[in-house]
């Protein structure tokens, strides 16, 4: 559109990219928090309302949770660590078995 | 002559052409994640727009549905806010337009939930709840963009600065209406200052009030975002889709 | 909510989302099912464990070894698929605005929405494979990761939005079913998930066409004229002929992928054809006849040529939604900047009020 918006076209300069965070949402009462998928977002609040908007479309009733994926420690059974670059430090996993830090958001 | 037919229609009006103006943000979002959000706003206000068009159009008796009183009226019969028809700006525009608006249409459904209209009170029901996320939502912007960094502080404060002179008409005294928008301000107030203090932003000196989106007078920008809203229907008089 | 005036008897893509439910159910199933060899030992065979799990249907999961090359193709695969979600919203995105009734333009702005959160649970699947977001936004943005062709055509007519349903959607969820049985996990959870949401988009589609199809002879003529425009580049989704596609073998036995290029295509095409019936609309095809000897429809097949013309970058289209999107990540910079600087101030500001 304009010269400006050009050059910020350039692939170069970048801001750090967001976090990413872990979803987990209750369904319907009764039943425990499932993990439904991950997004990015640059703090707390925002993951929580992105979280509702992307993973529960609007519906009511629901409790969300979302764990920032850097605070998750993951356990893997009949899996194993550090087959492939980048390891256990980068966050990019769903865990098959994951704890939830008490307290750490609710809806 | 403010009458509930004019005051439903206004507000209907309001929110359809807020849907229009927001629903141009799709595919254009800073991000992938707001792209969804702002679908998500801009399907409350068509949502809202459709239930308080389709009773506007009952309580005129003419026979007028939904999509007549979208795409078959000139901007002159339109009785929406300039607000909501300004151009989208940047993202700050957008985001403090919306905020503004928000602040004025959750106490204004809150209210509109009890009155005595049950029609309108179950509008008001449905719609508060919408409009307290849109709320959330754009005052978390607000906040964001004000206290960000130092290119985001300016543009929110032009942003804001842009648009106050748009908010007198929103609480222009309507006594006869079923709630009298003069009686939302200091609901208003206290909402506004609240967040524009956290986001370091001072509010603008009230002067120059412009006004007449109540009466079908307009700014130049709504004929065009009209034009473009309705250029298929009318290009097909009677047609079923 | 939407599109059910049509009985389930004449709606497309009924059976399709049965064939969803069937593939949820087998993941479960699968998971449920013990399985030979159980874990590797210390020195185990990796490839061996791998092929073990591949060949009971069971699913690898991001922590599993893999070879390179499988990790490789489904990055490739799935990053395409996202970009693909994201750019095909600019073609529908094009008539929200100008959308003819209230009800249409709801239905529309949300089908568009959900693409986008398709694209974002697509692009969630692909950084369980240790590949960032940002570095395949960016790889899209040079112009170094496609996505699907479909969406370097223009949309000209509002039928077009009607045809993108039918069509593109009908051969999108043909080729996406197959995918929910996945051997990788995170993306056949993420096509579960997707197909499901997307049964409405295909019948928002049909049911504008039906309605055009219907109506006015101006609103037929539109309808027929998206249909003739669309056909074949929705035949083209399909990829390459058999003997011309490159990746098809290796990753049918890597069970990422589960029917060639051309099965899909003629599934397709026996779909389409009483579906255009009822829609009392021609499909351009004047070869198009039932085969009773193959059970099938014969078709004409779409221009290869055209095809490779148009990923490798000259369909009317490409530097247009190219542009679009690399316009949109640019002006966002600074918004996206704004709410780093934000969170990073109030991560400062809570430490300071803990060290007190």
């Amino acid at each position: 559109m304009s010269e400006r918006s050009e050059q910020a076209g350039q692939l170069t300069a970048k801001a750090e990219p967001s976090p990413l965070w872990e979803v987990f949402v209750r369904a319907r009462r009764g039943l425990s928090h499932t993990h439904v998928g991950s997004l990015h977002a640059p703090d707390a609040e925002l993951a929580l309302r992105n979280a509702r908007d992307l993973y529960t479309r609007r519906q009511e009733g629901v409790s969300i949770w979302v764990v920032p994926a850097s605070a998750i420690t993951a356990s893997s059974p009949d899996e194993k660590d550090a087959f492939f670059d980048p390891a256990a430090d980068k966050v990019y996993r769903h865990p098959t078995f994951y704890e939830v830090p008490d307290g750490v958001a609710h809806l | 002559m403010r009458g509930p037919f004019e005051f439903t229609l206004a507000l209907g009006d309001d929110a359809l052409i807020a849907a229009q103006r927001l629903a141009e943000w799709t595919t254009r979002a800073p991000e992938m994640e707001e792209d969804v959000a702002l679908a998500n706003i801009a399907l409350d206000q068509l949502g809202a727009a459709r239930l308080l068009l389709t009773y506007a159009g009952e309580l005129e008796g003419a026979g007028r549905d939904e999509d007549a009183l979208a795409f078959l009226r000139d901007d002159r019969e339109f009785r929406n806010c300039l607000l909501v028809e300004l151009p989208n700006g940047d993202f700050a525009v957008t985001m403090a337009k919306l905020f503004l608006l928000s602040a004025y249409q959750l106490p204004l459904y809150t209210a509109l939930a009890g009155c005595a209209d049950e029609r309108l009170a179950a509008i008001g029901a449905k719609a508060r709840k919408e409009s307290a996320y849109h709320l959330d939502h754009a005052a978390l912007w607000v906040k964001r963009l004000g206290d960000g960094t130092e290119e985001s502080h300016r543009r929110m404060r032009d942003a804001v600065d842009q648009l106050w002179p748009y908010v007198a008409e929103l609480f222009a005294a309507n006594p006869a209406a079923p709630v009298d928008p003069a009686t939302l301000r200091a609901d208003f107030d206290a909402t506004v200052d609240a967040v524009l203090a956290e986001a370091t932003l001072t509010r603008p000196e009230t002067g120059w009030a412009p006004a007449g989106g109540r009466d079908g007078v307009h700014t130049e920008h709504l004929s065009y975002l009209l034009a473009e809203m309705q250029v298929l229907h009318r290009a097909h008089p009677g047609a079923r889709w | 909510m939407y599109g059910n005036d049509f009985s389930p008897g004449d709606a497309p893509g009924g059976g399709l989302l049965g064939e969803v439910e069937a593939a949820e159910a087998a993941l479960r199933d699968a998971a449920e099912r013990g399985r030979r060899g159980g874990a590797p030992g210390a020195d185990g065979d990796l490839a061996e464990y791998f092929a073990q799990v591949v060949d009971a249907d069971q699913k690898i999961e991001p922590r599993d070894w893999m070879p390179e090359a499988y990790r490789k193709t489904l990055i490739r695969q799935i990053a395409q698929h996202a970009h693909s979600e994201i750019i095909g919203m600019q073609p529908e995105g094009n008539w929200i605005s100008r959308a003819p009734s209230l009800k249409r333009k709801a239905i529309l702005l949300a089908k568009v929405q959900d693409e986008a959160g398709h694209g974002l649970y697509l692009y969630a699947a692909a950084e369980t494979l240790g590949v960032s977001r940002d570095e395949l936004v960016d790889l899209l943005l040079a112009g170094r990761q496609k996505y699907s062709s479909i969406f370097n055509y223009p949309t000209l007519t509002w039928a077009d939005v009607g045809a993108i349903g039918w069509l593109v959607d009908g051969a999108a969820i043909v080729n996406q079913v197959p995918l929910c049985r996945c051997s990788y996990g995170p993306y056949a959870r993420a096509m579960i998930r997707i197909c499901k949401e997307e049964s409405f988009h295909q019948r928002q589609g049909y049911e504008i066409l039906h309605t055009l199809a219907h109506g006015t002879p101006a609103q037929k003529a539109m309808a027929q004229d998206a249909v003739d425009r669309w056909w074949y580049p929705s035949l083209a989704m399909f990829g390459p002929p058999d003997t011309d596609s490159t990746h098809s073998a290796q990753s049918m036995a890597w069970k990422i992928k589960r029917f060639s290029n051309d099965e899909l295509r003629q599934r397709f095409v026996d779909m389409c054809v009483q579906q255009a019936d009822i829609l009392g609309l021609t499909i351009p095809d004047p070869d198009l006849r039932w085969n009773d000897e193959r059970q099938s429809y014969d078709f004409t097949q779409p221009d290869y040529d055209e095809l490779m013309r148009v990923i490798s970058g000259d369909g009317p289209c490409n530097r247009q939604r190219t542009a679009h999107r690399r316009r949109a990540h640019a002006e966002g910079a600074w918004v996206r900047e704004a709410a780093t600087a934000y969170a990073a101030k109030r991560a400062q500001q809570r430490k300071e009020k803990v060290a007190a």
